[in-house]
């Protein structure tokens, strides 16, 4: 238990952000006035929101142990325990998934006119589990969230969806559950090898054998790499993306897909070292795949959402790149970039949700020539695009920029091959851009269309917020993720040591 | 006290049997029969802690068949409740209807009890021949006689299957030269790789393997879920499904694990229900026949937790087979009340069900979904203990073939829930309000299944506890 860290002075501060959002939920479910629903899920997300801000004031950052931990015993004959914390790893994302869900309810005030108070119920359980996976520290609690969270994210889609919903649901759901089955195998599997126990900080660094610890890795990599999505486990993405209302998709795009990168850091490095040593290789031309895939599938859309859930495959194969390149700059430039990714991606999902409201298109070709009527819009539009493929001055161009650092150290081979990725980015990015602002000499008559009201701004200006200051100053952000990526780099190094001295007297 | 339940139940036939004799409306009758329902739940509860043995040692009254009593009389309760007046059976037979209904449960409470194999012939037929006749009392509106055709294959297969377990009857008494369990069992101890002991095992076991519906004895399912009528239906998917599981429970943990032999046989089964179960029903287009197959799979599951040969075991084939039959009451509950006129649902017919009848939606879904074993429901922890059990015991292949089939089985569950809720009723009638006590049951079936999903610990606790008492 030396992995934990209590902070007596915010005792019960995960807790509450778990619980809140479901309480709310719960109290939702007896209501039936859409108008109190509305700002009943602003209120509490925002509540949730200002309460996660002590957790960054008083983060320790100069250790990697597990931080605000709070520990009950749940099931005792099975050693199942409710206990939670966050460390550098997931402090990001904590603050990344309450800050964003106050925006995804402001996005969805007039886009759900059906069934508001149970689409704002779906979203505040979404809140509440996607918290608690980010927090867990006991495998089955994780497992549980991980799960759960399927059922109200089926229902976003499936419910308040476009046209192709239930296809897109359907297929969400199958994928995602088929892809956690053999996880569930493999947490039963270090349950018993470990003592009985469930605790994850017990599970890592241990000498699971190579051959288990492949089967681990195995289980894992389905897992998360369906969440994530990486190439070719990425079919579902589109489909869902497309089809999900507004806040859905930056939820699913934003949160969810941080999942799978995070099982990764989380799990599989830890767990399965050996593994991960062995089979890095495939694993990063995986990402490269997924980086040139997305890219020219994302050129060649019509559809304006398809084109970000194809470019969300590319900037999550460098996220998946700068895991497995198992360097400090890779690392960390790849959390970095789940969160650019979080905030970049889902406020051009945003912004694909606020044309959508208004021409019930999500065609390219009828948004030609926005600019002239629609100024702010294309503002906002323009800064998330340059943003999105990574413009120095925004946030993801530090993000990049250290993962291919990161790359260059451990592969020249590699990071040549993902820089056309990169200018991939910039042509279907730019291509959108130019169409939407400008168009071609047969624009769609627009003078209708009105400029952004001040919900809408207000919904999108801190994404803008946070593009800046990520991209001026990272420093901060960095500061926080730095102990513990260290020191799980330092741990996965002196796990593989003994193998790779074996490796180097087979070939010497 | 400690034959309280099964006098209770027997005189509870009688005043129905008194009922069918007069003249009643189906509203009156329905109401006497929750009655004397409730009136047998709190018999069980009243001889809860009785202990001790009748009828020379043939009947034997522990913490473990009272547990499984209680269980039975509230799942029988449950059925009562769920039923709409039975409207798919003949208002002039409603009485006797109720009659077979009370002589079934009372085959099944005294099977839990039996430890001696006339006992358990007996009471085995008693349920089982009750339930025959329920079966085809369905009216025949389609003029097909289809519950004929349900009654006749149902009694043809538990005829087979009484068959092989008398054989098997015949040979444990042959080798033992006794019909009662407890001498069975210590002399089998020293013989457990006697061909013959392995094959008086498996036919006894055929019989119970025909009330759990496991492979191969399962043939009759869906034809008999698909040709009774709801309610019956309702019964057959969840209360002999206790006794049978108790009495699994009670043969298997006296015989030693020593016998790969049977552990191999029963593997085998579990693991063909599971995927028998779980890929026929991906092509059901009726929503009882699809339960139907889920049952054969769901019962592999219990089988799952019976072959590790441990207290935890059985204590989570318990806690499974009460978590099955919730879930089971939960979707039934809704069949029952969306069929207009006792007619059989199919998939298609509960589209936009969401719009008709808000609770009933919210209840077939979760039910569904804790049959698929979505955390955070019954459904998911069961599954989850099961796999951890098989595991312990290093049964690494059948655990993954099981963990694969809930990836199966999730498809056939979620275009259930896809049609409830995310598609428009079209021109469907509207869900007649259903009453308060049937929304009252299924309130506290949700509320069961989320806390038993929740907090499992005490519900296994008590299990491993009512097991131990028969080790």
């Amino acid at each position: 238990m030396d992995q934990l860290l209590i902070n007596p002075e915010y005792p019960h501060i995960l807790s509450t952000l778990i619980f809140l959002p479901l309480a709310g939920a719960i109290l939702l479910l007896f209501v039936r006035n859409e108008f109190f629903a509305r700002y009943w899920a602003l209120g509490i997300t925002s509540l949730t929101a200002i309460l996660s801000i002590p957790l960054v004031s008083a983060f320790d950052s100069t250790t990697s142990k597990f931080q605000f931990v709070e520990q009950v015993s749940w099931i005792k004959s099975l050693n199942i325990q409710y206990v939670i914390g966050i460390d550098g790893i997931s402090i990001l994302l904590v603050m990344l998934t309450t800050l964003i869900m106050p925006l995804c309810v402001l996005a969805s005030w007039s886009y759900i006119k059906t069934r508001v108070q149970a689409f704002m119920v779906c979203l505040l359980i979404m809140e509440s589990a996607m918290l608690g996976v980010f927090m867990a520290l006991d495998f089955v609690l994780f497992y549980v969230l991980w799960e759960a969270m399927l059922i109200p994210m089926y229902m976003l889609i499936g419910i308040w969806g476009g046209p192709r919903k239930i296809y897109a649901s359907v297929k969400f759901f199958l994928y995602t559950l088929a892809g956690s089955v053999m996880l569930l195998v493999a947490i039963i599997w270090l349950y018993i090898n470990n003592g009985y126990s469930f605790f994850i900080p017990d599970m890592m660094w241990q000498n699971y054998s190579s051959t288990s610890q492949i089967f681990l890795f195995l289980a894992f990599f389905l897992a998360f790499a369906i969440k994530v999505p990486m190439f070719p486990f990425h079919t579902w993405l589109p489909a869902a993306h497309v089809e999900a209302p507004t806040a859905g998709s930056v939820i699913l795009a934003s949160v969810l897909l941080k999942m799978g990168t995070y099982g990764f850091l989380r799990f599989a490095i830890p767990m399965t070292p050996e593994a991960t040593m062995t089979l890095a290789p495939a694993v990063l031309w995986l990402s490269i795949a997924g980086i040139m895939y997305g890219g020219f599938t994302a050129l060649a859309q019509h559809d304006m959402k398809k084109l970000i859930a194809y470019s969300s495959v590319g900037h999550m194969g460098f996220v998946t790149l700068g895991i497995f390149v198992l360097n400090q700059q890779g690392v960390e430039g790849a959390i970095l970039q789940m969160i650019n990714h979080g905030i970049t991606t889902g406020a051009l999902f945003l912004c694909i949700g606020m044309i959508y409201e208004r021409t019930h298109s999500r065609e390219l070709s009828d948004a030609r020539g926005l600019g002239k009527h629609m100024p702010i819009y294309v503002t906002f539009l323009a800064f998330f695009s340059l943003s999105s493929f990574g413009f120095p001055a925004t946030n993801s161009f530090v993000g990049e920029f250290m993962i291919i650092a990161g790359t260059f150290e451990h592969s020249m081979v590699l990071a040549l091959a993902c820089i056309p990725g990169a200018v991939l980015a910039a042509a279907y990015m730019l291509r959108m851009l130019q169409k939407i602002i400008w168009g071609d000499t047969d624009n769609p008559d627009q003078s209708k269309m009105k400029d952004l009201n001040v919900r809408e701004i207000v919904t999108l200006a801190p994404f803008l917020f946070f593009v800046f200051w990520i991209g001026l100053g990272a420093q901060p952000f960095l500061d926080l993720i730095h102990v513990s990526v260290e020191n799980l780099l330092n741990n996965y190094y002196s796990f593989t040591a003994p193998a790779v001295a074996v490796t180097e007297f087979i070939i010497h | 006290m400690q034959f309280l339940p099964e006098l209770t139940l027997l005189g509870a036939g009688l005043i129905i049997f008194m009922v069918s004799l007069g003249k009643t409306n189906a509203e009156l009758t329905r109401n006497i029969a929750i009655g004397l329902g409730a009136a047998v739940l709190v018999a069980t509860f009243l001889s809860y802690c009785a202990e001790g043995k009748l009828f020379f040692g043939a009947y034997q009254v522990d913490l473990f068949s009272q547990v499984f009593k209680t269980l039975i009389a509230g799942a029988m309760l449950g059925v009562l409740i769920l039923g709409k007046n039975l409207r798919d059976v003949s208002e002039k037979i409603h009485a006797e209807y109720y009659l077979f209904l009370f002589m079934s449960v009372l085959g099944l409470m005294m099977l839990v009890s039996s430890v001696e194999l006339i006992s358990i012939f007996v009471s085995l037929e008693l349920s089982s021949f009750a339930v025959y006749i329920m079966v085809p009392m369905r009216d025949d509106s389609g003029k097909t006689r289809f519950q004929m055709e349900a009654g006749i294959k149902y009694l043809l297969f538990g005829v087979t299957a009484t068959g092989f377990m008398l054989f098997g009857m015949s040979y444990m008494y042959g080798l033992t030269g006794s019909t009662e369990l407890a001498t069975i069992i210590t002399k089998y101890s020293t013989m457990w790789a006697n061909p013959a002991y392995v094959i008086s095992m498996m036919m006894v076991l055929a019989g119970f393997f025909y009330k759990l519906a496991i492979f191969p004895f399962h043939f009759w399912v869906p034809d008999v879920y698909e040709g009774a009528s709801n309610e019956t239906t309702a019964f057959i998917a969840t209360v002999p499904k206790l006794a049978a599981t108790a009495l699994l429970i009670r043969l298997i943990s006296q015989i030693s694990g020593d016998g790969q032999v049977i552990i191999n046989v029963l593997m085998v089964c579990a693991v063909a229900s599971m995927f028998y179960g779980n890929l026929s029903a991906l092509v059901q287009k009726d929503v009882k026949r699809m339960l139907g197959f889920s049952g054969i799979a769901h019962a592999g599951f219990v089988l799952l937790g019976i072959l590790t040969f441990q207290i935890t075991g059985y204590a989570n084939a318990m806690y499974y087979i009460i978590g099955y039959v919730l879930m089971n009451l939960a979707c039934f509950l809704v069949i029952c009340n969306v069929s207009e006129k006792g007619e059989n649902v199919m998939i298609d017919d509960l589209s936009g069900l969401h719009k008709r009848s808000p609770l009933m939606a919210f209840t077939l879904a979760v039910g569904l979904f804790a049959l698929a074993g979505i955390p955070p429901f019954v459904g998911f922890m069961g599954k989850f203990m099961l796999l951890t059990g098989a595991l312990k015991e290093g049964y690494m292949v059948v655990v993954i073939l099981a963990a694969i089939n809930t990836a199966i089985a999730i498809y056939y569950y979620l275009s259930v829930v896809r049609v409830t809720y995310c598609s428009d009723p079209e021109d469907r009638n509207d869900v007649a309000a259903p009453s308060m006590l049937i929304n009252a049951t299924s309130v506290v079936l949700l509320a069961a299944i989320v806390f038993m999903g929740v907090s499992p610990q005490r519900f296994v606790d008590f299990a491993s506890t009512a097991v131990k008492t028969i080790m």
